[in-house]
C-alpha cells in the first residue's frame, strides 16, 4: 500500500537530477552567447571590462546597466559625441546592448 | 558540464626534453578533458587560447604551439620603421597565458596535421592529439609573380617587414642609411593581403621621418591595386596636404620583376622605378601550414570556412581564423578582426565539446587605426552580424565609419587600443 502512495526513493533522485539539468544548461548556453557578445568590446575597454590602469578608453566593469543603456542610445542618437563609439553602437541591437549592460554591471570591480 | 570528447595527449620523449614533462603527465592524468590545439600565437590564435580557458570556467585544456619567444605586434611596427617607437614597447611575453590563465604553451613549429586522426606533428618530433584545433597561421608571402624577389629577399637587399620583427629593424636601418635626397619606394599588391591601410600609413609615417631627417628625400607609393585599398579619401588628402611634394602615390603598379644590383622595379605595363630603398610586398596567401593540409581552398591562397564557427570548408574540427581565411564581405584582414573571430570560434568550440547548440548570432567588431605621423591618427571602424539566409557575415547597415580627419586624440586612444588588446590576447 505504501509504495502506491509515494514514488520510489530512486524516481525521486532521478527526476530531480533530470530536472536539475534540464534547467542549468540553458542558462549556461545563454551565459556563455552573453560573454561572447560582451567580449566584442574587450578590445578597447579591457577582458570583462576590466580597463588599463592608465588607459583614457574607460573600462565598463560594474557600470550600471542602466548607465550603459543610456550612454549606448546617446553615442546612437549622436547627443554624446565620441571619435568611434557613435559608430560601432549603431551595429547593436536594443536586446543585445540590454544583455552587454547586465553583463558589466554584475561583474565584480 | 558535460563534455562529450575524450582526448589524449600523445607525447614523444622530445616533449619532455623541452621542458614539458609536468604539463604531459597531467595531461594524460585528466584524460576526460577535451583538448584544444592553436596553431599559431597571434592576434587570432593567442586570444583564442585565452577565451577557450575563460569561456570553458578553465575545463578545457588548451595547448598553443608558436615558434617565436615572444608576441610582437604588427600594428604600431611601422611607427619603429618612422623611428618614434622602440620594438620592445611592442612585444609582449606569452608568460601571462601560462599563468594565470593555465595555457600550455609550447614553442615550437607544426610541421603537419592529420585531420583524420586530429594529430599535429611538431618540428620537435613530438605529436599532440585534439578534439579541436584552431588554425591561425597568419599570411606567407608568395614569390613567384615577382622575379628574383625571394633572393633579393633573403640577401636582405629588398626587405617586406610584413611581419613584425628583426626585418622591421632591418629596414629601419636601409632608412636611416638612405641618402639626403634619396627615395624610398614601397610596392602594394593586389588585395586581399595582410592590413589594408598598412603600406599607406609605412608611407606617412616614413615621410614623417624624412620631414625631419631628409627633407629632400621622397616616398613613392607604387600600388598593384585601381586606388588606395583602405581609407583612401584620408590618405590622400594627407598626403596632398601634410606631404605635398614629398609623397607620391601611382596605381596600376603591379610588380612582376625586381633587380636587386640596380635597386628596380619592373612592372607589368609601367615603365621601370629605382629607388634607394625598396620595400616590395608580393602576394600573399594563408600561412605555410594550412596551404599545406590542403584548408586553402580558395584560387590555392584563403582557406575558406563554415562562418557561423569558422569551421574549414575543407576538415572537420579545424577552426580556421585571422588573415588566412577567404574574407566574407568588407572583413579585413587585421589583428582586431582576427581577435573577434577567435572569441566567435571559442564560444562555439566551448558548446560543441559541451553538446549545446552554438550561437547562431554571432558578431563581430573591427577598429583599425592608421597614424599619419607620429602623434595624429585616423581610423575605419565596423560591427559585422552574421546572417543565417546568406551563410555569411555583413557589416550591420548604418554602422561603422571613418574618422573625419587625423587627430593627435585618436593618436592617444591608437595607443590605448593597442595595449588594451595586447593585454585581451595574452594578459
Amino acid at each position: 500500500m505504501k509504495a502506491c502512495l509515494s514514488p520510489p526513493w530512486w524516481f525521486v533522485i532521478v527526476a530531480g537530477a533530470w530536472a536539475g539539468a534540464a534547467l542549468a544548461e540553458p542558462a549556461d548556453v545563454q551565459a556563455l552567447r552573453v560573454k561572447s557578445l560582451a567580449a566584442t568590446c574587450a578590445q578597447c575597454h579591457g577582458t570583462a571590462g576590466q580597463p588599463l590602469a592608465d588607459a583614457d578608453v574607460p573600462g565598463l566593469v560594474g557600470l550600471q546597466a542602466s548607465y550603459i543603456v543610456e550612454q549606448m542610445k546617446a553615442f546612437r542618437s549622436g547627443t554624446r559625441t565620441a571619435t568611434v563609439m557613435q559608430q560601432l553602437a549603431k551595429g547593436f541591437s536594443d536586446a543585445q546592448v540590454a544583455q552587454i549592460a547586465a553583463y558589466f554591471a554584475a561583474q565584480p570591480r | 558540464m558535460t563534455l562529450q570528447r575524450r582526448a589524449v595527449l600523445k607525447l614523444s620523449g622530445a616533449v619532455g626534453a623541452l621542458g614539458l614533462a609536468g604539463c604531459a603527465a597531467s595531461m594524460v592524468g585528466t584524460p576526460d578533458k577535451a583538448r584544444v590545439l592553436v596553431v599559431g600565437g597571434g592576434f587570432g590564435g593567442a586570444t583564442a587560447a585565452k577565451y577557450v580557458r575563460l569561456f570553458s570556467e578553465r575545463k578545457i585544456d588548451v595547448v598553443l604551439v608558436e615558434p617565436d619567444a615572444e608576441f610582437v605586434s604588427c600594428p604600431l611596427s611601422n611607427l619603429v620603421l618612422g623611428g618614434s617607437r622602440e620594438i620592445s614597447e611592442l612585444t609582449r611575453p606569452y608568460t601571462t597565458l601560462t599563468k594565470p590563465h593555465g595555457v600550455t604553451v609550447v614553442k615550437d613549429r607544426v610541421a603537419r596535421i592529420d585531420p583524420v586522426q586530429r594529430i599535429a606533428t611538431l618540428d620537435s618530433g613530438a605529436s599532440i592529439r585534439y578534439d579541436k584545433l584552431v588554425l591561425s597561421p597568419g599570411v606567407e608571402m608568395i614569390w613567384e609573380p615577382v622575379a628574383g624577389l625571394r633572393e633579393a629577399s633573403t640577401q636582405g637587399r629588398v626587405l617586406q617587414a610584413w611581419k613584425a620583427g628583426p626585418e622591421t629593424l632591418a629596414l629601419r636601418r636601409q632608412l636611416e642609411a638612405m641618402p639626403e635626397g634619396g627615395v624610398f619606394a614601397i610596392v602594394v599588391p593586389e588585395a586581399p593581403y595582410r592590413c589594408p591601410p598598412g603600406p599607406y600609413e609605412r608611407a606617412c609615417v616614413v615621410a614623417a621621418y624624412f620631414k625631419a631627417a631628409k627633407p629632400r628625400a621622397k616616398v613613392l607609393i607604387l600600388d598593384a591595386n585601381e586606388d588606395v585599398t583602405s581609407k583612401g579619401a584620408l590618405f590622400r588628402r594627407v598626403w596632398a596636404d601634410q606631404y605635398r611634394g614629398m609623397v607620391e602615390y601611382r596605381p596600376q603598379h603591379k610588380a612582376v620583376a625586381v633587380d636587386a644590383a640596380r635597386n628596380s622595379v619592373k612592372f607589368e605595363i609601367q615603365d621601370d622605378v629605382r629607388a634607394d630603398v625598396l620595400n616590395v610586398l608580393p602576394p600573399m596567401r594563408a600561412g605555410a601550414i594550412a596551404v599545406q593540409t590542403g584548408l586553402a581552398n580558395t584560387n590555392a591562397r584563403w582557406c575558406g570556412v563554415n562562418y557561423l564557427n569558422f569551421e574549414s570548408a575543407v576538415a572537420p574540427h579545424i577552426h580556421v581564423i585571422g588573415d588566412a581565411l577567404l574574407a566574407a564581405p568588407a572583413m579585413p584582414k587585421s589583428g582586431h578582426m582576427a581577435n573577434s573571430q577567435a572569441k566567435v570560434v571559442a564560444a562555439a568550440i566551448v558548446a560543441e565539446l559541451n553538446g549545446w547548440e552554438i550561437n547562431p548570432a554571432p558578431m563581430l567588431t573591427n577598429t583599425c587605426y592608421s597614424f599619419v605621423d607620429e602623434r595624429r591618427v585616423i581610423h575605419v571602424a565596423s560591427v559585422h552580424e552574421y546572417v543565417a539566409a546568406e551563410k555569411t557575415f555583413k557589416t550591420v547597415a548604418g554602422s561603422g565609419g571613418l574618422s573625419p580627419a587625423p587627430s593627435e586624440l585618436e593618436g592617444g586612444y591608437a595607443m590605448d587600443w593597442a595595449r588594451t588588446i595586447w593585454a585581451d590576447m595574452l594578459a
